[in-house]
C-alpha cells in the first residue's frame, strides 16, 4: 500500500527550480494510480507536453527534449477534488464581511450564482492547494433564515487565477430534514409542500395553465430551476434520515430530477434503493456520531457499506474539522474509510474521479489520462496516510508554487529560532 | 504517588469518630462531589511481543508489558509473567500508554447536540467561577465511547469559552457508568477554565451589549474577579468569612495552587497578556489551550512552565485562529528557555481535541503534527510525539502522577494498536482503564450509552448490519 520512501528533497528541488515548468517533462519510475481503464501503473513514466498529458505508462519513450525526473518510486494520483466546500466563498467565518456563502433573505434563491462572489485570491486556495486539492466544488448554503433553495455551485480550479471557474451552475443545492424544515417554519411535510409548490410552479411555465406564484419564486429563480426539472442539473439535496431519503426519492422520479444525496448519514440503511436509482451519496466518512436525530443510525462503516451495494460515494471535509479550511484532510478522511472498510482504490476514487463523475467532468477530470490537461499531485508516500505529504502539485496544466501563507509564516518563525547574530551598533538614519 | 484524597478523608473521619473527636474545632467537611469510581478487580495480563511507547521518550521493540493489580509492574524484554495472567500476544502491534485529552466537552455537549443538552456554557455572566462543569455531564453521552475506542483513557472536560473565567473542569476516566461521580478520577485537582479573546466579547459585548465589549475589557474582567479573591483569601484566613462564596472559593483555589488553570486564548500576544495578569496575582497557567500562535511564543511558553493544548491543523474559523500552521505543536514542543539556575526548560506540547470526532483520532492528529515537524527538519521521534498525547496532558491537568506513562506503579491506563498509532489506518485493539480491559476491538459488543439502545426497530438493516472487518 505505501510507496517506496523517496528523496523528496531533490525531487522538490528540482521541480520548484522551474523545470516542472519545462514544455516537455517526464516524471519516471513512478506508482501511478490512473483511475481510469488502465488501473495503477507500476514503475511509470508520466510525459507532458505544453501542460498536457501527452503519454502515460510503461516502456514510454522519452523524446531528447524532454526534461527528465525521476520520482525514484513516488506515487502519483489525480489532483484531489472535494465535493462539497464554500471555498472563494468563506475567508474567515467569525468575520461576516468575508463569507459570502449564501443568502439569508428567503427572496434571494435558486437563481443565486456562487460565480458573483468566488474569490480566486482566498488564502484558503493554496493552503489546500499546496496538499494536493486541485479542484472543489464551491457551493451554496442559506442562513437560518434563508431560501428553501441554496442556490447554484461551481467547479472551481484551484490551479489558476484566470480561470478559476471550471464550470459555472454545475449544481443546484437545498437543504431538507431538520435544516430545510426550520427555514421554512414548518416541519417535514410543510417543507415537502413548498418543494412541490415551486417544482409544479416551474413545470407550468409558458403553459396556458399556469401554477402562478404559488412557490412566490422570482422570474430569475423559476428560470434557474428549468434545467434542474428536466434533469440537465444535478440538485444536491442536504438530507441525513432514511425516511426522508425515501421521500425524495420519490420526489425525484416525480419530477424527473437528477439528484445527488449530501451529509446522507443513514443513507446506509437505504444502499440498495440509492444503487438501484444510481443516486451518488456525498458524505464524511468519519462522522459516526448521532449527532441530531435525523443522524441516529451514523455509523464509522457507512461509506463501506454504500460502496459495497454499488452507491457511488464521493467525500466532503464539510463536516468536520472546519470544513473548507482544511479541505486539504480529505485523504485523512479517505483513509480513515479504509480502516472501517473501505476498500483503498474505492477511497481513492471518493476523492478524485467520482466527486468529477457526479458533476458530469469525468471526461477532463478526476483521472489520468492522456489528452488531459495536468491535474495530478506527486507524493512520497501512500496518499491516504496523514504522514505522507505532496511533493509537488500540478493544476491547469502547470507545476503550482508550493507556498501559501502558512508556509511563509512557518519560514519566519523557523528563521527566527536561529540564535540572533550578534547585535550590530544601533545607527538611525 | 499521591494518595487518593478520598481515602484519607473518609479514614481521617473515621479516626476521629474513634477517637471521640475532642478537638474543640470542627472537622474540616469532606470535599463534596467525591469520587465514587473504584477500579474493578482483574486479572494480571502480560501483554508481549509488542513495540512500545512508553510516553517517557523511549521506544521499546519485541518487548512486553505487565499489568497486576490494576497497575504497570513491569515494561521491559522478557518481562516474564506471574500465576493466572492473561497473555496476549502483540507482535507486530504498538502499545502506548491511553490517551489523554486536555480539552473535551463531552458530557456537557453531548450528542445528539440539541438545545437540551447544550450545557457547556453557563452565559449569564462573564464570570462564573462558581459552575463546575461535573454538575452537566451526562455520562450517557455516545461520544465517551466512541473516543474510548480512539484511546482515550482520560479527559479534562470544561466549560466552554463563553465566559471570561467560565468554571471549574474535571477529570474523569473514561470508563462506562451512570454517574459522573463513578467516572472521576481520584485525586485529580479541578481545573478553572478561562478565556481570552473573541468569544466573550463577542456573547457580552455584541450580542449582550454589556461588559466585556473589547479585549481591554477582557483583562479588566479577569483583574477584578482576582482582586476580589485574594480579598475573599485574606478573610478566609482569618476565620472572618460568614458567608460562603462559591466563585471565591474556586478562585482563591487557584491563587493557593489547588486548582490549575486552563486558558482558552489564540494570540501570541494575547497569552503574554495573560501571563503578566497571572504574574500581578501570583497564580500559575498550566496550559493555553486552543493557542493557534503558540509557535510564535514557544520559548516564552517554555520560560515559563506553560504548556500548549493544542490542534494538528484547525485554522481561520475566526480572525484569532488565522495565523494557525501545520508546525504550531512540533514548534511548541522545540520551545527552549533556561531558568534561573542556567536549567534548560524544554516546551511541553499536547494535542488535544475540543471535538466530539477529534477526540476519536487524536493519534492521527499527533502524526500530522510530528509528520511537519520533521518536514521542517526538527527531530522528532515517534516515541517523542507520544508525550503529547498521554504524558504532557497528564501534567497539565495534574495527573501525570498517577497516569499518562506506561512506568512500573503507574495506571494501567493502555492501549494495544493495530499497528503504528501515527496513521490513517491506526485502530485501538484493546483499551485497559486501570488493568480492566474496556474496549475490545474483536469484539463489538452492546452499546454502552443507554441512549444509543433501541433507536432502530429490531427488523432494521442497521439493527442487523454485520459489522465490517
Amino acid at each position: 500500500m505505501s510507496a517506496m520512501p523517496i528523496r523528496s528533497f531533490c525531487l522538490c528541488a528540482a521541480l520548484v527550480a522551474g523545470s516542472a515548468q519545462a514544455a516537455t517533462l517526464a516524471l519516471t519510475h513512478a506508482r501511478i494510480h490512473t483511475l481510469s481503464p488502465s488501473g495503477t501503473l507500476e514503475d511509470a513514466t508520466l510525459l507532458l507536453r505544453d501542460g498536457v498529458i501527452e503519454a502515460i505508462g510503461t516502456g514510454i519513450a522519452v523524446p531528447d527534449d524532454a526534461k527528465v525526473i525521476d520520482t525514484k518510486g513516488a506515487v502519483i494520483t489525480p489532483g484531489l477534488f472535494d465535493a462539497y466546500t464554500h471555498i472563494g466563498l468563506d475567508e474567515i467565518d467569525g468575520v461576516e464581511e468575508t463569507v459570502d456563502i449564501g443568502s439569508n433573505n428567503p427572496r434571494y434563491s435558486a437563481a443565486l450564482d456562487v460565480v458573483d462572489g468566488l474569490n480566486p485570491r482566498s488564502v484558503l486556495v493554496p493552503v489546500n492547494r499546496i496538499e494536493g486539492l486541485t479542484q472543489a466544488m464551491s457551493a451554496p448554503a442559506s442562513g437560518p433564515e434563508g431560501p428553501l433553495f441554496a442556490g447554484r455551485g461551481a467547479v472551481i480550479n484551484l490551479g489558476t487565477l484566470d480561470a478559476f471557474v471550471a464550470r459555472p451552475q454545475a449544481a443546484m443545492f437545498l437543504s431538507l430534514g431538520e435544516a430545510g424544515a426550520a427555514r421554512i417554519k414548518g416541519g417535514r411535510p410543510a417543507l415537502l409542500l413548498a418543494l412541490r409548490e415551486a417544482l409544479e410552479e416551474v413545470k407550468s411555465l409558458g403553459s396556458s395553465n399556469p401554477v402562478q406564484r404559488a412557490a412566490q419564486l422570482g422570474a430569475l429563480d423559476a428560470e434557474a430551476l428549468k434545467p434542474v426539472l428536466v434533469g440537465e442539473m444535478p440538485l444536491v439535496a442536504e438530507v441525513n434520515r432514511a425516511a426522508d431519503i425515501r421521500v425524495l426519492l420519490q420526489l425525484a422520479e416525480d419530477y424527473g430530477l437528477k439528484l445527488i444525496l449530501r451529509g446522507a448519514a443513514e443513507a446506509h440503511l437505504v444502499a440498495a434503493e440509492l444503487a438501484a436509482r444510481q443516486v451518488p451519496v456525498i458524505l464524511d466518512p468519519t462522522l459516526n456520531l448521532p449527532q441530531n436525530f435525523e443522524a441516529l443510525a451514523a455509523r464509522a462503516d457507512a461509506a463501506a457499506i454504500l460502496h459495497k451495494a454499488g452507491v457511488r460515494i464521493a467525500f466532503s471535509s464539510e463536516g468536520s474539522g472546519y470544513g473548507s479550511h482544511n479541505s486539504r484532510n480529505l485523504r485523512q478522511l479517505a483513509g480513515n474509510a479504509v480502516a472501517h472498510g473501505l476498500p483503498w482504490n474505492a477511497a481513492l476514487a471518493a476523492i478524485t474521479l467520482n466527486p468529477a463523475a457526479i458533476y458530469g467532468l469525468d471526461s477532463t477530470l478526476g483521472s489520468l489520462e492522456t489528452g488531459r490537461q495536468a491535474s495530478f499531485v506527486v507524493w512520497d508516500g501512500d496518499p491516504l496516510e496523514v504522514t505522507s505529504s505532496a511533493v509537488q502539485v500540478f493544476a491547469a496544466g502547470r507545476a503550482v508554487p508550493m507556498q501559501s501563507r502558512q508556509t511563509l509564516l512557518r519560514d519566519r518563525y523557523q528563521q527566527r529560532r536561529q540564535p540572533a547574530p550578534p547585535a550590530a551598533p544601533a545607527k538611525r538614519p | 504517588m499521591k494518595p487518593d484524597i478520598r481515602i484519607i478523608v473518609s479514614s481521617a473521619l473515621a479516626l476521629g469518630l474513634l477517637a471521640g473527636c475532642k478537638d474543640d474545632k470542627p472537622e474540616a467537611p469532606p470535599p463534596p462531589f467525591a469520587s465514587s469510581y473504584i477500579a474493578p478487580s482483574a486479572a494480571p495480563i502480560l501483554i508481549q511481543n509488542a513495540t512500545v511507547l512508553t510516553g517517557t521518550g523511549v521506544q521499546l521493540d519485541d518487548a512486553d508489558v505487565l499489568i497486576q493489580n490494576g497497575k504497570i509492574s513491569a515494561v521491559r524484554k522478557d518481562a516474564g509473567t506471574v500465576p493466572g495472567a492473561t497473555v496476549i500476544d502483540a507482535k507486530g502491534r504498538y502499545v502506548t500508554p491511553g490517551i489523554i485529552d486536555a480539552h473535551s466537552h463531552l458530557g456537557v455537549y453531548a450528542s445528539p447536540s440539541v438545545w437540551a443538552h447544550s450545557d457547556g456554557n453557563e452565559a449569564t455572566a462573564p464570570t462564573t467561577a462558581e459552575v463546575w462543569s461535573e454538575h452537566s455531564v451526562w455520562p450517557q453521552d455516545p461520544g465517551f465511547e466512541t473516543a474510548r475506542a480512539g484511546g482515550v483513557t482520560s479527559m479534562l472536560i470544561l466549560p466552554g469559552s463563553a465566559n471570561l473565567i467560565g468554571g471549574r473542569a474535571v477529570v474523569l476516566k473514561n470508563v462506562p457508568a451512570i454517574t459522573y461521580q463513578d467516572m472521576k478520577f481520584p485525586g485529580a485537582p479541578h481545573s478553572l477554565k478561562m478565556a481570552c479573546g473573541e468569544n466573550p466579547k463577542r456573547v457580552y459585548g455584541r450580542d449582550g451589549k454589556k461588559a466585556p465589549s473589547t479585549r481591554m475589557g477582557n483583562v479588566a474582567g479577569y483583574r477584578a474577579a482576582f482582586a476580589k479573591a485574594k480579598e475573599y483569601q485574606k478573610k478566609m484566613d482569618e476565620g472572618k468569612v460568614e458567608t460562603r462564596d462559591l466563585a471565591m472559593e474556586t478562585l482563591v483555589g487557584v491563587l493557593k495552587g489547588e486548582i490549575l488553570v486552563q486558558n482558552h486564548c489564540y494570540r501570541a500576544d494575547e497569552m503574554a497578556v495573560m501571563l503578566d495578569v497571572a504574574k500581578e496575582f501570583g497564580y500559575r497557567i498550566s496550559a493555553f489551550h486552543h493557542a493557534v500562535e503558540a509557535y510564535k511564543i514557544a520559548d516564552l511558553l517554555a520560560a515559563n512552565g506553560v504548556c500548549g493544548a493544542l490542534w494538528a491543523d484547525w485554522w481561520g474559523f475566526k480572525l484569532e485562529a488565522f495565523d494557525g500552521i501545520r508546525e504550531n505543536i512540533a514548534l511548541v514542543d522545540a520551545g527552549r528557555a533556561k531558568d534561573k539556575d542556567s536549567k534548560e526548560l524544554k516546551g511541553c506540547a499536547i494535542v488535544h481535541s475540543d471535538d466530539q470526532y477529534g477526540i476519536q483520532r487524536l493519534n492521527q492528529e499527533a502524526a500530522k503534527a510530528m509528520a511537519a515537524g520533521r518536514r521542517m527538519g526538527l527531530k522528532i521521534s515517534d516515541a517523542d510525539a507520544m508525550s503529547w498525547l498521554s504524558t504532557n496532558p497528564a501534567k497539565a491537568i495534574g495527573i501525570l502522577d498517577q497516569t499518562g506513562t506506561l512506568e512500573p506503579g503507574k495506571n494501567a491506563d493502555v492501549v494495544i494498536w493495530n499497528g503504528t498509532p501515527f496513521s490513517s489506518y491506526a485502530l485501538a485493539d484493546m483499551v485497559f482503564v486501570d488493568g480492566v480491559m474496556q474496549y475490545d476491538r474483536s469484539s463489538p459488543k452492546v452499546a454502552d450509552s443507554d441512549f444509543l439502545l433501541g433507536l432502530e426497530p429490531p427488523e432494521s438493516k442497521a439493527a442487523t448490519q454485520e459489522p465490517q472487518p
